[in-house]
């Protein structure tokens, strides 16, 4: 008996291992590393990559960096070389850079075999996450999450009966979300310095943060509805005339006056987690910040619900958006290249899409954003699908990051450290940038 | 004599025992001179990996248009334009002229409370051990620390500090900002880098003072030597080699400042309180300029090496009195 109990073990041990290694092949399945920015839409790509886990066998491993720190980390790693980062869910002003240092797979081929269409995505999100030289058909990367910069504001404090007839008196119009920059000043001024519900608030928190990208992402919300353009003509890097435009240099004052008049005192270093801290502990009326972060404000036990609000960035002469968001790509330094194309394939499907929008990404695919229940699937939905439809991008050239710091050094100079006038910063801009170009031998 | 000598061999012939054979057999076969070398090689190597190496590396970059990310470019000899442009470069000139003041002011002030708390502390007076630990506290804490919670202290709504000058001068605490102004930024960046290494300064000025033998005052008394002229005819003659050397210290640091002043404003508020080490950073990890941020480190490292072989010479000549 013992001798057959021992045959008997024997053999189920033999059967699990030879199970286990013929199976569906989850035990040798390779790990695949994700690199993203450490915030709320990369929690729900957790959750939904259980999904890809589950049914390829790949156990998903995610590497996320504050977004401080992200373009230092990630790009060290790119340009090192370095195998960390399977797939990278990078910036899309990283896309020349990646394209023409070798860091991104191309992947046109791939989406050729395996029938990924690129119009099966917003035309915008194409162009500005996947697309370099920008619109021509070479792909580096699958849209992955659209974003936009957009606002939101304290519906509550709005509907104060005390408050509306106030305005009224003031303004001649009800108090509401302002759909100008110039109705933008006038409502925060409204709201600066006022006592509310027992306690001083300000009347609106933008972007002033020096170090990565924050000022530029803010100013250029402002810059973009006054009609500022990188060059005269596309390609050609004819930037006078059009950064330094009077219509420009009138978008940076209003982003400056912005900055003078209505932000809470000590306002000078300030990005994604400042705007937040400030609208959620009550401090201002209205907040910019970039569309990912509204599915979380808007389940906010203190400011969401019914008290929060959402508006697309207010135009001016034109409407636009700065763009946010990002594709995903393959890094070409990866050993797992095959791996991490298959989670690109699984990732671009239409009910995977969904789950990614319902889960609090920002899908890019037209099966989601064409649905006619969209607009109405979230308060933000229909701000988002008309932010998407007027974006605008900073230079997505190689030497993104040196145009990038020359601007946040001009803008920072002049907006918070008052230092000249918002016409030399632009002029000096320009200088900067001839420099940076002039070095690429663009011109 | 005997009896010594038969002790040495007894602990040779223990040391000898103790040394493994393997060991014993491979040293007797070398010279002094080479077990010399095999001690300092490794150090020597070393030295020469982490330090000599990058150098000599950096200086050929200064002479490229080396972009470090964009290793598919190849870098082109282009002479001395890297350090033509460093040096016609104002944004350059505007950080070295912030270094310059930071460091200036941090000296004084360090020199002048950092004397005086070692005065004090020497006094020997009650529970003057306690009060040395805490004055030393600040020096024990990381940079990026000290730049954290300065900030908080900073917030013009909740900070301590705006709160503390409003209770003295009945000043709103919310009507300025410490690390946002560009008038106060650089106040604010000196009196966290006092705050923090003032106690380095008057531990070695302690040290100074303690080193003064009792006797050469007793003899000044004796000769009738009021206070004041013992403290400028010996005191000060006697510490100031030790407080020449902390200076020199402190300035070395301060020069390559980097930490404490990125956390506290990160070279802001525009640009006023952008030290050339951040601009160096930006320049070499951000902008990847590499060739030019390379001339740039070039020109500080010539800079700083200068200036302290100088100084070196005027502290040699300072001990030699």
């Amino acid at each position: 008996m013992t001798k057959f109990m021992n045959y008997a073990l024997g053999a189920a041990a033999a059967a699990a291992i030879a199970g286990g290694a013929l199976g569906p092949g989850k035990a040798q399945a390779e790990d695949i590393t994700l690199c993203w920015a450490a915030w709320d839409p990369a929690n729900a790509l957790v959750e939904l990559s259980k999904e890809f886990e589950a049914e390829y066998g790949h156990n998903m491993k995610f590497e996320f960096v504050p977004w401080p720190n992200f373009a230092d980390r990630m790009l060290n790693e790119l340009n090192s070389g370095g195998k960390l980062c399977d797939l990278l869910i990078g910036d899309s002003q990283w896309i020349g850079g990646g394209a023409e240092n070798g860091h991104y797979v191309k992947l046109n081929d791939f989406f050729d075999q395996e029938g990924i269409s690129m119009d099966d995505f917003a035309p915008a999100t194409v162009y500005a996450y996947s697309t370099w030289p920008k619109g021509t058909p070479n792909y580096y990367a699958l849209p992955a999450m659209g974003d936009a910069n957009g606002w939101f504001y304290r519906k509550d404090w709005f509907s104060k009966p005390e408050l509306q007839a106030e305005f009224k008196e003031k303004h001649g119009r009800d108090l509401a979300p302002p759909k100008t920059w110039t109705e933008m000043k006038e409502v925060a001024e409204f709201f600066q310095g006022r006592e509310i519900d027992g306690k001083t608030v300000y009347g609106v928190s933008i972007f002033t943060e020096r170090g990565s990208e924050g000022i530029t992402m803010g100013a250029t919300s402002a810059l973009y509805p006054y009609n500022f353009k990188y060059e005269m003509t596309p390609g050609k890097y004819d930037m006078e005339g059009a950064v330094n435009s009077p219509d420009a240099v009138a978008g940076l004052e209003a982003y400056k006056d912005l900055y003078k008049c209505c932000t809470p005192p000590g306002y000078t270093d300030s990005y994604m987690q400042e705007s937040l801290d400030a609208f959620k502990s009550g401090q201002v009326a209205m907040a910019m910040n970039w569309f990912a972060f509204f599915p979380g404000l808007y389940k906010d036990p203190e400011v969401g619900g019914d008290k929060i609000g959402f508006f697309v960035n207010p135009g001016q002469l034109s409407e636009a958006s700065t763009l946010g968001g990002q594709g995903i790509s393959v890094v070409a330094y990866s050993d797992k290249k095959d791996e991490a194309l298959k989670y690109i394939k699984w990732f671009a499907q239409p009910d995977v899409q969904k789950k990614w929008w319902s889960l609090g990404g920002y899908s890019c695919h037209v099966a989601v954003l064409d649905d006619p229940s969209f607009p109405d699937s979230q308060p933000f939905a229909a701000d988002f699908l008309l932010a998407m439809g007027g974006v605008k991008d900073f230079w997505q050239e190689p030497a993104y990051a040196e145009l990038l710091l020359a601007m946040q050094k001009r803008l920072h100079d002049y907006v918070v450290a008052d230092q000249g006038t918002a016409k030399e910063a632009l002029d000096k801009l320009i200088e900067d940038w001839t420099e940076v170009f002039e070095d690429e031998g663009k011109l | 004599m005997a009896e010594t000598t038969s002790q040495i061999d007894r602990i040779a012939a223990r040391a000898a025992k103790a040394t493994p054979v393997a060991v014993a057999s491979r040293v007797r076969g070398l010279s002094d001179k080479a077990i010399a070398w095999l001690f300092i090689g490794p150090t020597i190597v070393l030295l020469l990996a982490i330090n000599i190496f990058p150098l000599i590396w950096t200086v050929y970059l200064s002479f490229t248009d080396y972009k470090a990310n964009r290793l598919t470019r190849p870098a082109e000899f282009i002479g001395l334009r890297n350090y033509e442009r460093v040096l016609t470069d104002s944004d350059i000139w505007h950080t070295l002229q912030v270094t310059a003041r930071f460091l200036c002011w941090t000296m004084a002030l360090q020199v002048i409370l950092g004397f005086g708390l070692a005065w004090l502390i020497n006094k020997q007076f009650k529970g003057h051990g306690f009060w040395t630990t805490v004055i030393l506290l600040p020096m024990m804490l990381s940079p990026a620390v000290v730049g954290n919670f300065w900030t908080f202290l900073y917030q013009p709504q909740i900070g301590l500090f705006n709160y503390a000058i409003s209770f003295f001068t009945g000043i709103p605490p919310s009507s300025f900002q410490m690390i946002g102004d560009v008038n106060l930024a650089p106040w604010a960046i000196v009196i966290v880098d006092t705050w923090m290494w003032t106690p380095y300064i008057m531990l070695i000025v302690l040290a100074g003072l303690r080193s003064i033998p009792d006797y050469i005052y007793e003899a000044a008394e004796v000769d009738r030597a009021s206070q004041w002229r013992q403290f400028w005819s010996i005191t000060v003659p006697m510490v100031l080699p030790f407080l020449m050397l902390a200076v020199l210290f402190r300035a070395i640091e301060n020069f390559k400042m980097f930490d404490l002043v990125v956390e506290l404003t990160s070279g802001g508020p525009g640009s006023v309180t952008e030290l050339a080490s951040i601009n160096l950073k930006r320049e070499a990890f951000e902008k990847w300029r590499t060739g030019y941020s390379s001339a740039f480190a070039i020109i500080l490292f010539v800079t700083v090496f200068g200036a302290a072989s100088i100084y070196v010479k005027a502290l040699n000549a300072v001990k030699q009195r």
